[in-house]
Parts: C-alpha cells; sequence; structure tokens
C-alpha cells in the first residue's frame, strides 16, 4: 500500500445561496486521503457528508478552499475535464441504486467502459469480470426491475468498478438495504479494496457500514470534528 | 455507443413509440390535410373548368382578343386535324371542341307566329358521339329537371327556368335565331328534349345546350370550332403541366404574324382564376401552417416531457464522466431519429390516402342532395410534390426543436443539481 495522496482538501467551504442568503454547508474542511484507505464520512443528516462527496467527484465545485482530486484542482476544472476525471478515475455508488432501467445488468455495467471506447471483447470480459467479483454472473440479462434491491445495488457496485477505478465514492450505499444485504455488500468492498487497492470513501450513519470502515471522518453543521483511524 | 443508445431508444417505449406515433399522427393529419385543401380548391375552379375555360382551351390569336364577345367568326378551322394532333401530342388530356354563341330563342305557335321570345346563352357540345365524356363533365343527365337528355340531332336541352319563361313544353319546337360565322342571319329549328337547372344563376337564366354538329351546321361553321378545351384525364388540374403544355403548343403551332392561328391559354389565364388560385393557395398555406404550429406546439411539449422525464438518467451518466455536450448531442440524435421515423410514417399514410381519395374520391353527394352548389358530388384530394414534404419537415424539425429547447435544461442547471435528484 503505497502513501499517496489521491485527495487533498484544504480550508474547504461551501456555500449554498438561500433567498438572499447563504446557508454555509461546509465551513473549512481540512482533509487528505491516501492510496488504498477504506474510510467513510459520518455524520447526522445535514451536516455536509453529500456536499463533501459531490465536491470531491467533481460534480460541484466549493466556494473557497481547495480540493485536489488526482493531481486536479476542481475548483479551476472545466466541465470536460470533471466529466474525463469521472469517466477514467472515480467510481459512484449511490444511495437508490440508479440503474438505467431500459437496460440489463450487463448493459448498465458495460456503459462506463463505452463511454471509455473500450474494444468489444475487452468490454465482456471486464464486464463478466465485474459481474463475478459481485457475485451476479448468472443476472447478466435481467433487467433492474427484476432485481432484488440488494443485487441491484452489487450491480451499481460492479458498474462503479468495472473500469477499475482510483477511488469509489458511496453515497449512503447501504440506506436501502437490510442488514444481510448490507454485509454482502460491504464484504464485497472490502474484498475489492483488498485486491485492487481501490480507496473508497464512504458517507454514512449506518452503523454497519461505520463497522466495516478503517478511518472515521465525522462531520458535524459542515465541520470535521473527529479523524478516527481504526486499526 | 450509437447502438448503445439506439437500444434504449427502442425498448423505451415512452421515448420512441409514443412520440414517433405523435408525430406520425401530427404529419399524416398536415399532408392529409394539405391534399384536401389542394382537392377542393380545384373542385371549386373545376366547376368554372367544366363550362368555361377548360384545364387548357385552344382558338385563334384573335378569338382569344376577343373571347368574351363569342367571335365565331374568328373561329378555328380544320378541327379534325387540329383534334387529332393534339390527341396525338398531349394523350394525357381529353380533348373537345365546344362552341359559344348568344342568340334568340323563338317559339311558334301552330301558325308559325312568334309565341314567345327570350335571348339565350348557347353552349354547342359534342353530345352525341360515343366517346364523348361532355355529358359527365357538365352533369347534364344529372341536372335534368323535365324530359331527358338528347339522343338524336336537333334535339337541346334549355334552363328549365328559360322553358317557363317561354311557356314551352318538352317535344315542342324552338327556333334560335343567331349570326352564322361568315355575319349571316341564322336560323335553325331544335325539339326540346328536356329541360336542366345547374345551379349556377348565369346558366340557370337562359342556357341552351345543343350538340355541336347541329350548330355547326347551323352557323355554318363545318369543320370549324370556337374553342377546343383541353382537360387532364384525370380531372384534375396540374398547374405546372397545363402550362408547359401551352407553351410547347403555342411554339409549335402558334404564329404571331396569323391571326387565325391557334392559340393555347391555361384556365389560369381566365376570368380572374390565376388571381384566385394564388389567393386559395395561400389561404391553404395558411390554414396547414397553424396546424403545423399547433403540431410544433405538441411535440415540443412531448420533447420537454421526456427531457424532464429523463434528468435521472442524465445525473447517471453525467457521474459516469459523460460530457454535458455528448448526452445533448446523443439526445438531438435520438430526437432526430425519432422524428424521421414519425415523419416517415405519417407522410406515407398521409399521401397513401391522399392517392386513394384522389383516384376515388369521396362521395359527398348525401351532404349536397339538396344544395344547388356547383359542387361536384365526388370531392377528390390531390396529392402533390408538396405533399410529400408539407408534413414531413416540419414534423422532422418540431421533434428536434423541442428536444433542442428541452435539453437545454442540462446546461442551465448545475451538475450537483440533477445529480441531487436521483437522490429522490
Ligand atoms: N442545493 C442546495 N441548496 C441549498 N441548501 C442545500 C443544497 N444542498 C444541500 N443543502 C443543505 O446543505 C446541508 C448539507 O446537505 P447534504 O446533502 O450534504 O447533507 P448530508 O449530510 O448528506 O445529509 P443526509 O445524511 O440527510 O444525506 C443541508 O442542510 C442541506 O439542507
Ligand atoms: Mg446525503
Amino acid at each position: 500500500m503505497t502513501n499517496e495522496e489521491l485527495i487533498i482538501a484544504q480550508d474547504l467551504s461551501k456555500d449554498y445561496p438561500i433567498g438572499g442568503d447563504f446557508f454555509r454547508a461546509l465551513d473549512g474542511i481540512n482533509l487528505s486521503v491516501k492510496q488504498g484507505e477504506f474510510s467513510g464520512i459520518i455524520g447526522p443528516s445535514g451536516s455536509g457528508k453529500t456536499t463533501l462527496l459531490n465536491i470531491i467527484g467533481a460534480l460541484d465545485t466549493p466556494s473557497d478552499g481547495s480540493v485536489n482530486v488526482l493531481g486536479n484542482k476542481v475548483e479551476n476544472m472545466t466541465h470536460t475535464e470533471s466529466a474525463n476525471l469521472r469517466n477514467n478515475f472515480l467510481g459512484f455508488i449511490f444511495q437508490t441504486y440508479n440503474l438505467l432501467p431500459v437496460y440489463n445488468v450487463y448493459e448498465n455495467v458495460e456503459f462506463p467502459l463505452l463511454l471509455q471506447k473500450i474494444e468489444k471483447l475487452q468490454r465482456e470480459e471486464m464486464v463478466m469480470q465485474a459481474l463475478e467479483w459481485v457475485g451476479l454472473t448468472n443476472k447478466a440479462k435481467s433487467r433492474p426491475s427484476q432485481l432484488s434491491g440488494g443485487e441491484s445495488q452489487r450491480v451499481a457496485i460492479a458498474r462503479a468498478m468495472v473500469k477499475k477505478p482510483k477511488i469509489v465514492l458511496a453515497d449512503e450505499p447501504t440506506a436501502n438495504l437490510d442488514a444481510d444485504n448490507s454485509h454482502h455488500i460491504l464484504k464485497t468492498m472490502v474484498k475489492l479494496n483488498e485486491e485492487l487497492n481501490t480507496t473508497f470513501l464512504f458517507s454514512t450513519h449506518d452503523e454497519k457500514v461505520i463497522s466495516y470502515l478503517k478511518r472515521k471522518i465525522m462531520l458535524n453543521d459542515g465541520k470535521l470534528v473527529d479523524d478516527i483511524l481504526v486499526n | 455507443m450509437i447502438n448503445f443508445l439506439f437500444r434504449g431508444l427502442i425498448r423505451d417505449k415512452q421515448r420512441s413509440l409514443f412520440p414517433i406515433i405523435i408525430v406520425a399522427a401530427g404529419v399524416m393529419m398536415t399532408t392529409w390535410l394539405f391534399s384536401w385543401m389542394l382537392g377542393v380548391f380545384n373542385e371549386i375552379i373545376e366547376g368554372g373548368a367544366r363550362f368555361d375555360t377548360g384545364h387548357v382551351k385552344v382558338t385563334t390569336r384573335a378569338y382569344n382578343e376577343i373571347a368574351s364577345q363569342m367571335p365565331n367568326d374568328l373561329c378555328l378551322t380544320e378541327v379534325h386535324t387540329l383534334l387529332n394532333e393534339l390527341d396525338k401530342d398531349y394523350p394525357g388530356y381529353d380533348w373537345t371542341p365546344r362552341i359559344k354563341f348568344a342568340g334568340l330563342a323563338d317559339v311558334p305557335d301552330e301558325n308559325g307566329e312568334t309565341r314567345a321570345q327570350a335571348p339565350v346563352m348557347g353552349f354547342a357540345v359534342d353530345l352525341l358521339s360515343d366517346h364523348s365524356i361532355e355529358d359527365e363533365r357538365l352533369q347534364i343527365s344529372k341536372s335534368i329537371v323535365r324530359g331527358s337528355f338528347p339522343n338524336s340531332a336537333g334535339e337541346i336541352v334549355i334552363s328549365d327556368e328559360l322553358a317557363q319563361k317561354l311557356e314551352v313544353g318538352i317535344g315542342e319546337t324552338i327556333t334560335l335565331i343567331s349570326v352564322s360565322a361568315n355575319g349571316g342571319m341564322a336560323i335553325h329549328n331544335f325539339t326540346l328534349s328536356g329541360t336542366v337547372t345547374f345551379g349556377m344563376g348565369a346558366l340557370d337564366r337562359g342556357a341552351m345546350i345543343a350538340d355541336i354538329s347541329d350548330i355547326q351546321y347551323a352557323l355554318d361553321m363545318e369543320n370549324a370550332t370556337g374553342e377546343i378545351l383541353g382537360f387532364k384525364k384525370n380531372l384534375v388540374f396540374d398547374q405546372e403541366q397545363a402550362v408547359s403544355i401551352k407553351e410547347e403548343f403555342n411554339k409549335k403551332m402558334s404564329n404571331t404574324e396569323d391571326e387565325y392561328s391557334p392559340y393555347m391559354i391555361t384556365l389560369l389565364d381566365q376570368n380572374g382564376l390565376g388571381e384566385y388560385l394564388v389567393f386559395a393557395q395561400a389561404a391553404g398555406f395558411l390554414i396547414v401552417g397553424i396546424f403545423v404550429f399547433a403540431m410544433s406546439i405538441v411535440l415540443w411539449n412531448t420533447g420537454l416531457m421526456s427531457g424532464i422525464r429523463r434528468y435521472g438518467e442524465v445525473g447517471i451518466r453525467l457521474a459516469m464522466g459523460e460530457t454535458k455536450s455528448h448526452i445533448y448531442k446523443t439526445m438531438l440524435v435520438e430526437a432526430f431519429l425519432i422524428g424521421l421515423m414519425g415523419s416517415f410514417i405519417g407522410t406515407v399514410i398521409g399521401v397513401a390516402g391522399g392517392y386513394y381519395f384522389q383516384e376515388y374520391g369521396m362521395d359527398i353527394s348525401g351532404a349536397f342532395k339538396n344544395s344547388t352548389m356547383m359542387v361536384n358530388d365526388v370531392v377528390r384530394a390531390q396529392v402533390t410534390f408538396t405533399s410529400y414534404y408539407i408534413g414531413f419537415i416540419p414534423g422532422v424539425l418540431a421533434m428536434l426543436f423541442g428536444t433542442a429547447i428541452s435539453g437545454i435544461g442540462i446546461f442551465r442547471r448545475q451538475t450537483a443539481t440533477l445529480f441531487k435528484e436521483l437522490e429522490v
């Protein structure tokens, strides 16, 4: 495991305009995440977890301060640059699984590879491998509507992992799952973290998730209040 | 990638089938409406064409100058030869001679003295040859009030109103007093075989319809005629074709030096019909334009709806690392494909329907049973080149514009906002 810092946030603040005023959702965050970490941002609802993940994922921009992701300054990136960053190096997992309903499991996982213009044969290999990681090779032809919640989230993980991104950002991935399914997908992610050295950054207040984390970044009212390493 | 998106498009019926049906329906209606309007305009000019102007008309140059005076002294001669030539050169048209004449109808009593007299407007028409379709064209048989259609030489029909004024009955003699082509007095006896009402004021006041051979004899016009009318065989006036035939014929046959040489005109050159047609077409385009506009709004709305419905999908694709402009482009391509498909289907159905009703027409005689309007029992649509794109182009464009405008929402919205909508 290298010690390379993949994510560095410095004095990061985010203001949302409300009426004529501003609401400070993130307030002076300093944070760095190294390659291979399995960490989570933990905090009550409204504490700014999603906002922080979105900025790290270059889906949103900071109001103040600076965020460096894989050597790119999020606040200075053009839309195309941030799209390329997401395309090549980031994987997203959402609370709701957000699969494309008209495509089957195989096609949903295939989509990020199409964006990368990868050859058909290689795509097939990569998709089948990703489905193997999450144990869903037998559901390749199923439509999202034919899957259980746990299976859907596993497809979403396969979709995030298929291009072997450097960082996976997972926003409350277990919120809609029962305990069994939650443990199942968390174990899958731990396995991928260990096998591929992929960096995972969660946002969560789910105790089950928290129990798997190796680092707990505590957020409250937009401020980083604690940062605990588990060994 | 295109394959992939296309697969999605086909599977998502709300995004493909539904808009295609809407586009097809709108395009079909527009195409149809347009073909019908053309057909109806046609119907209106056809009335005049059948009795008076023809689709094209041949007279001498001199006759044409003062045609309203019915100058039969300036008639066409060698008519058989001319008719043969016209039949040969323009087989798509039906050529028929007509003589218009003015005169007095005189009804004698048993002593041969005048019992009643009235001016008549005369039409000499080929009533009796086997191949003639003049009866059908002028709808004489259908307009008979009393008596019957002439079936032998010397028989005529006159307007029922005139017959009442003259107090003349079927089978009685009517003497025509007119001027011969040589300028002498012409007197000829006819037998009244029937009376007609056409529902056209001018005709119903004092029309007399006689067989052309009788009038040629009576007016000293052997193998001569005032006019030769040409009708396109499918009965639908074709402006471009008529104009080109006219030009070709005049170049070949007409001599500016010789005022007795034949000269062809189209119906547009007569009675201000050209201006009428321009006006009618403008009105038609306006109506179709309004229809197209309404269709565009519906389609635009369809585009908007599906655009909004897809914010979630857009969010996912953005998160996967697709650029906004790529998403926007793919949406436009999809809209174009849908517009193309819908417009194609709509145009095919619309034009096919148009052709069907151009060939077979629609019998509306029921609706006009008691009407005196000069409307044909069968109304026909008319398909022209314009019918092929009048609906097609707006169909494609409306879908494209609708999507283009609704898609701008993707750019306007913050990436994070689109993305947040995923969480709901
Ligand atoms: N677009 C926005 N405009 C205004 N305020 C916003 C916007 N997005 C988030 N906020 C506010 O910022 C704060 C942080 O929101 P965020 O979604 O990051 O919270 P969170 O920690 O993810 O909460 P949860 O656990 O409920 O998902 C909240 O108080 C929220 O109301
Ligand atoms: Mg959140």
